[in-house]
């Protein structure tokens, strides 16, 4: 039994000690990072005192609408991105047929496409001038062009589009493990289709949704592309402040600090997303 | 249950559909745009592809990107067999649980985190300001976790007995994993490098903080493209890949080598 174990640790070895170097190490810079001073070029220097000044710094009520920006975007997008994904992804369990399988792939193919490609379809498609608003003139639904671009809505639009695969394929996987037979009880104990979803399906699915919106949040939160290309120079975001203490305006230890704080929440909402989850399925 | 069709549903997912699709095709007509710029349509041409052909820096940056994703595939494929084979064989346990936890972390951290913290990382400790090579490391370090759900998913559905089997009839374990179990969870190692692939290709965010000059990927040099306004060269590249893609899962599908794993028989 012991030559057994050691022989799995040989195969974790290379795998693990990879994470460990080059996610976890770096991840325990930024912390270290985040407590220095900002030397004259935007680097870093941690010999001059260590302090949580960067993180007093981002709890200012000036940076407070930026914050508010990034849940307000990620908030939205994991709304929409479930309320669309649900119904598609039911849909293709209980009425694909033998066509699931290409349907699923078709759900996946656009994806196979690049993301910034697609952010940037959606600006031709968004702007001014731009294929909808030619639809709608043409069409006569409006006569002047609508903004659409560099709004709000573009931004969660494009960002709701961009992460969709990572809501359908886990509500897919979850609605079709639902046994159909516990939903054909319930209607024979004369619930209706209606109550049958509410108190049946829904709950037996509720993993499949937790994963789908952390699958959403997560990635909505950390994206500083979509809003900057679908939302304009003026639209600022966590994601987007930290790129930029980062590749231009050169401040590496406050830009650590919010990445700090940005990982921070996200492990602790994950953390307490699963816990519910469990207390749920298991209480 | 299928108790036939429910059309307003039916009707929704064609909507969805539409959705999903809309972009990819704006992107693919525009691409036959007989104008610089991607407003207005004028007509049809096909002026773009021998123009993209020509072009040394768009070639240059998909050059870099297959140079990367070939390394990153190699590397996350790897040791993301090893890890899934591991994880499976282990089932639990306390080392297994530290190991579950590494695993999931990088798909629950925001990848702007990710990218900042692998910068700092080569910058303070190499003194290393983006390179090719720091761009693959960094993908294999997101792409890992990936591999190894596939595999170990997989994984878990062997019989040991199959290779209890090999290793009776004398063979070393070396060759009963080269000649048996490699063999069996082919398919799964083989879905984890096309995810280790699609997800190296077409990362931004990471690659954007570990890319020095001449390292510029081709996500990252159509991003700094559309701030300038993008000409339909980038539109006919995109076509390309799309194409390109779009057969290879078909046919992969077709021929049943994307199909979700059937339960290994048991002898």
């Amino acid at each position: 039994m012991m030559r057994g174990r050691l022989r799995e640790g040989a195969l974790l070895f290379p795998g693990i000690s990879w994470l460990f170097v080059f996610f976890a190490a770096p991840l325990a810079i930024i912390f270290v990072v985040s407590l220095g001073q900002r030397d004259a070029y935007g680097g870093a220097v941690l010999d001059k005192g260590l302090s949580f000044a960067n993180y007093l710094r981002a709890l200012e009520p000036s940076f407070l609408p930026t914050v508010a920006n990034s849940l307000k975007y990620a908030t939205a997008t994991t709304l929409l991105a479930i309320g669309i994904s649900y119904p598609i992804a039911y849909w293709i369990s209980r009425h694909g047929g033998r066509r699931k399988g290409l349907l699923l792939i078709l759900v996946m193919l656009p994806f196979w496409t690049s993301w910034v490609i697609r952010t940037y379809a959606w600006m031709i498609i968004l702007r001014d001038n731009g294929v909808l608003n030619g639809v709608l003139q043409a069409t006569g639904i409006t006569h002047d062009p609508l903004i659409l671009l560099n709004t709000d809505f573009a931004v969660v639009l494009g960002m709701t589009y961009g992460f969709l695969p990572f809501s359908i394929l886990p509500l897919y996987v979850s609605i079709d493990r639902v046994d159909v037979s516990v939903v054909a009880a319930a209607r024979d104990l004369y619930s209706s289709p209606g109550q049958a979803f509410r108190h049946v399906t829904l709950p037996l699915t509720m993993p499949g949704v937790i994963a789908a919106s952390l699958l959403t949040f997560i990635p909505a939160i950390g994206d500083f592309v979509t809003p900057d290309i679908l939302g304009g120079a003026q639209t600022t975001t966590i994601a987007k402040v930290i790129q930029s203490l980062f590749l231009s305006a050169r401040d590496w230890p406050f830009g650590a600090a919010l990445g700090f704080l940005l990982i921070l929440a996200t492990v602790i909402g994950t953390v307490s997303t699963l816990r519910i989850l469990r207390a749920e399925v298991i209480g | 249950m299928r108790k036939g069709r429910n059309i307003p549903l039916t009707v929704y997912a064609l909507g969805v559909y539409l959705f999903l699709f809309t972009p990819i095709v704006v992107l693919v007509l525009f691409s036959f745009n007989d104008s610089p710029r991607n407003f207005m349509w004028r007509g049809f041409t096909l002026e773009w592809y021998p123009v993209l052909f020509k072009d040394a820096r768009v070639l240059g940056a998909l050059w870099i990107s297959i140079q990367v994703a070939a390394i990153a595939v190699a590397g996350s494929t790897v040791l993301g067999t090893l890890l899934g084979l591991g994880l499976a064989r282990l089932r639990g346990g306390f080392g297994g649980g530290i190991a579950d936890t590494l695993i999931l972390l990088p798909m629950v951290t925001p990848e702007v985190v990710m990218g900042i913290s692998l910068l700092l990382f080569f910058a303070l400790l190499f003194d290393a300001h983006g390179s090719i090579l720091q761009i693959a490391i960094s993908h294999i370090a997101f792409s890992i976790s990936y591999v190894t759900i596939v595999v170990r998913a997989r994984a878990v559905s062997l019989d040991p007995r199959i290779v209890e089997a090999a290793r009776d009839l004398g063979s070393s374990p070396l060759s009963a994993f080269w000649h048996v179990t490699l063999p069996l969870l082919m398919p799964a190692v083989g879905a984890g490098a096309m995810i280790a692939f699609a997800l190296s290709f077409d990362d931004l965010i990471i690659t954007s903080f570990q890319a020095g000059p001449g390292s510029s990927t081709l996500p990252l040099y159509i991003y700094s493209r559309i701030r300038f306004g993008v000409t339909p060269e980038i539109n006919a590249i995109s076509t390309i890949i799309v194409s390109v893609t779009a057969v290879i899962i078909l046919v992969a599908w077709r021929i049943g080598a994307v199909k979700p794993a059937k339960p290994q028989p048991t002898i």
